[in-house]
């Protein structure tokens, strides 16, 4: 691929992007305008998660790429494979090996590190595009905090349902400052949005990039009387026992049968290897 | 026995090459060229340069043929292409007032120095199908008449709405000199200036903006539009050299402009006045050069103190979000990729609120429950 720079993107636009991204961390949570280019895959397949990748990415760099937690998912392979070609790195679906891990719809189950990077694929970067499509009121209620619709919002769930009907992409507060959309990961993820690692979150096709740097507070929004609740299936994994982990329900057969398994891949693998070495021992 | 969905890799390099081969098609069928492309799928190709933003008919042509003629993918390939095309610098405003006229006409008056050039148009064909087309009679498909070139009409083609704007009937446009945002190199912002509107539109989806103007037409934001002035042809592209100081002709476009004559508006201080709808568009396409005058012209309202009657075609934000096809069909289509990690937190919840809901109704109803 000598025809194309490395990592794909030229230097001008992997510095446009990389000022993006230290403008995302200096202010956390707040989604900063970038001029997103076209990429070689479509809008809404991760291009902004690919777009914040090769711009961080150095030839040193080992990546890793998951979808839904898994690592050999259709997309994660063709953003993976694009990754070895276009920049020549290293690739591993090891969480601990990595230094760089895009990511969609999931976080990793193992806590990650300081010397790590997760980026997330966003699709609505803004968390209030549901209650408010104009970008241009959007913008304004963020920069007055004003986040009154949001709660009337998971108020009215609460009312209607019980509960807040809200179980992935589920809003948080960071440093008491901006609402925040943590792309749409499962609501069971949300506690580990407080990591050691940097987060970065690109949204290609909506133009918008945001940060969380290490050890930010980020809370999930929810009342006093109704806690937030980051719930999961109430089953062990099928294949390695594990019972904290976020869980993928697969259909076993056409009479209901069916299995809960790990959704984080490395994860469970990880553990299974282990539990062998340790009949071996 | 769960089957772990593995082999993804495998999957997709297998799928790439059936895909190949269904591209290709039947083997005993000659293949198709680009220049075959090119000639004779000429629209297609000036549809992909338009909303692909590039003007190249070989390029175009080529994506046309790997897209196995879908022109979507086909413009996803060139933007895609065009993204990693490095700047060296921009041409000077092209003046389409000189440009060499295939095709001039105007709705608006009879007759206009320049004269009514009908050109290459299927406009007053009857869409009966051509079966001789498909015996492939070369003798058959030569035409009778001596088709005339641009070349040879080359006369001066002054404006239709220069001679409006002489007396004062029409709104005129003030020059502006100021750099015009370049929407590929800085995120989209609201509200957009009109120069990023037009540059947005030009890019834009044909079927949406026809959608659009055609709204417009029907009662949607309503603005009346007559075509003052319809004209493709040739312009020269013109840069200026650092190393030289003056401008130089570095090349010749194919265009479409459009400008619509709209209904007037006057306030107590000015008498009343047509306004303009403005669209120009790369290629010979006239479709989508009219449909942009008239979306243009409805985005204008409140620059010409109009009423926002609500239509979507008057909405900026409405209008320019959703105009990229590239944008609309990649976030359409990525529904296409898994998505079990959320289907599942909200299973868990569906199950969840039932649970409670049953068990609820069964407090209300204990005899039901037996």
């Amino acid at each position: 691929m000598s025809d194309y720079n490395f990592a794909y993107l030229d230097e001008q636009t992997k510095r446009m992007i990389r000022r993006a991204i230290l403008k995302g961390l200096a202010v956390p949570g707040y989604q900063v305008p970038f001029a997103s280019r076209e990429m070689p895959m479509p809008y809404g397949w991760g291009t902004g998660g690919v777009q914040v990748t090769a711009a961080c990415l150095t030839p040193d760099d080992t990546v890793k790429v998951i979808d839904q937690g898994a690592d050999d998912t259709t997309n994660a392979v063709s953003i993976r494979k694009f990754f070895e070609k276009t920049a020549g790195v290293a690739t591993t679906t090891s969480t601990a090996a990595a230094d760089l891990i895009q990511t969609r719809h999931r976080i990793p189950e193992e806590p990650l590190r300081e010397d790590q990077i997760l980026v997330y694929q966003v699709p609505i970067p803004e968390p209030l595009r549901f209650l408010e499509p104009r970008e241009t009121e959007t913008r304004k209620m963020h920069s007055l905090e004003e986040y009154g619709l949001m709660h009337v919002k998971l108020y009215e769930d609460i009312a209607r349902h019980g509960h807040i009907a809200t179980s992935y992409a589920y809003p948080v507060m960071v440093e008491d400052r901006y609402v925040m959309d943590p792309s749409p990961i499962p609501k069971f993820d949300n506690p580990k949005l407080e990591s050691a690692a940097i987060q970065l979150f690109g949204a290609g096709r909506e133009q918008r990039i945001y940060a969380l740097p290490p050890h930010t507070r980020v809370v999930s929004l929810d009342f006093d009387d109704h806690p937030f609740d980051p719930s999961r299936a109430d089953h062990p994994c099928a294949l390695c026992g594990a019972e904290g982990s976020y869980l993928d329900e697969v259909i076993t057969d056409d009479r209901g049968g069916r299995m809960f398994v790990c959704s984080d891949t490395d994860f469970c693998e990880t553990r299974r290897d282990a539990a062998k070495d340790e009949v071996a021992a | 026995m769960y089957v772990a969905v593995k082999g993804g890799e495998k999957a997709i390099d297998t799928a790439h090459a059936w895909l190949a081969e269904e591209r290709r098609g039947d083997r005993d069928v000659a293949d198709l060229s680009v220049a075959q492309i090119r000639e004779q799928l000429a629209l297609a190709v000036n549809r992909v340069m338009a909303e692909g933003a590039l003007y190249d008919p070989d390029l175009a042509a080529l994506a046309i043929k790997q897209a196995r003629g879908d022109l979507i993918e086909a413009i996803f390939l060139i933007r895609a292409y065009r993204t990693t095309q490095a700047r060296f610098g921009h041409s000077e405003p092209v003046d389409t007032g000189k440009m060499r006229c295939d095709r001039r006409i105007s709705a608006t008056f009879k007759d206009a120095p320049g004269g009514q050039v009908l050109g290459p148009t299927f406009d007053y064909t009857h869409r009966l199908i051509d079966f001789a087309l498909a015996a492939e009679d070369q003798a058959a498909n030569a035409s009778q008449v001596e088709a005339q070139s641009g070349d040879a009409a080359a006369a001066e083609m002054p404006r239709i709405t220069d001679f409006l704007d002489r007396d004062g009937l029409i709104q005129p446009e003030l020059r502006d000199d100021t750099t015009p945002p370049d929407m590929t190199r800085e995120p989209l912002a609201y509200p957009a200036n009109r120069a990023l509107r037009l540059q947005a539109l030009a890019r834009g989806d044909e079927g949406f903006l026809l959608g659009m103007a055609y709204s417009t037409q029907r009662g949607y934001g309503r603005n009346h539009p007559f075509v003052g002035e319809l004209r493709v042809g040739r312009v020269d592209v013109e840069m200026e050299i650092p190393e030289l100081g003056f401008a130089i002709t570095v090349g010749e476009v194919t265009l479409t402009e459009c400008e619509t004559v709209n209904q007037f508006v006057g306030s107590k201080s000015e008498p009343p006045q047509f306004t303009r709808g403005y669209g120009l568009v790369l290629g010979h396409t006239e479709r989508k050069a009219i449909s942009m005058a008239l979306v243009d012209r409805a985005l204008r309202w409140q620059e010409l103190d109009e009423d926002n009657s609500g239509a979507p075609a008057q909405d900026e934000e409405f209008v320019l979000a959703h105009a990229d096809n590239i944008q609309a069909t990649g976030f359409l289509e990525h529904i296409k990729l898994p998505h079990y990690v959320d289907f599942q937190s909200e299973l868990e919840l569906i199950r969840k609120l039932r649970a409670e809901a049953q068990a609820a109704q069964m407090v209300r109803q204990p005899e039901a429950a037996e």
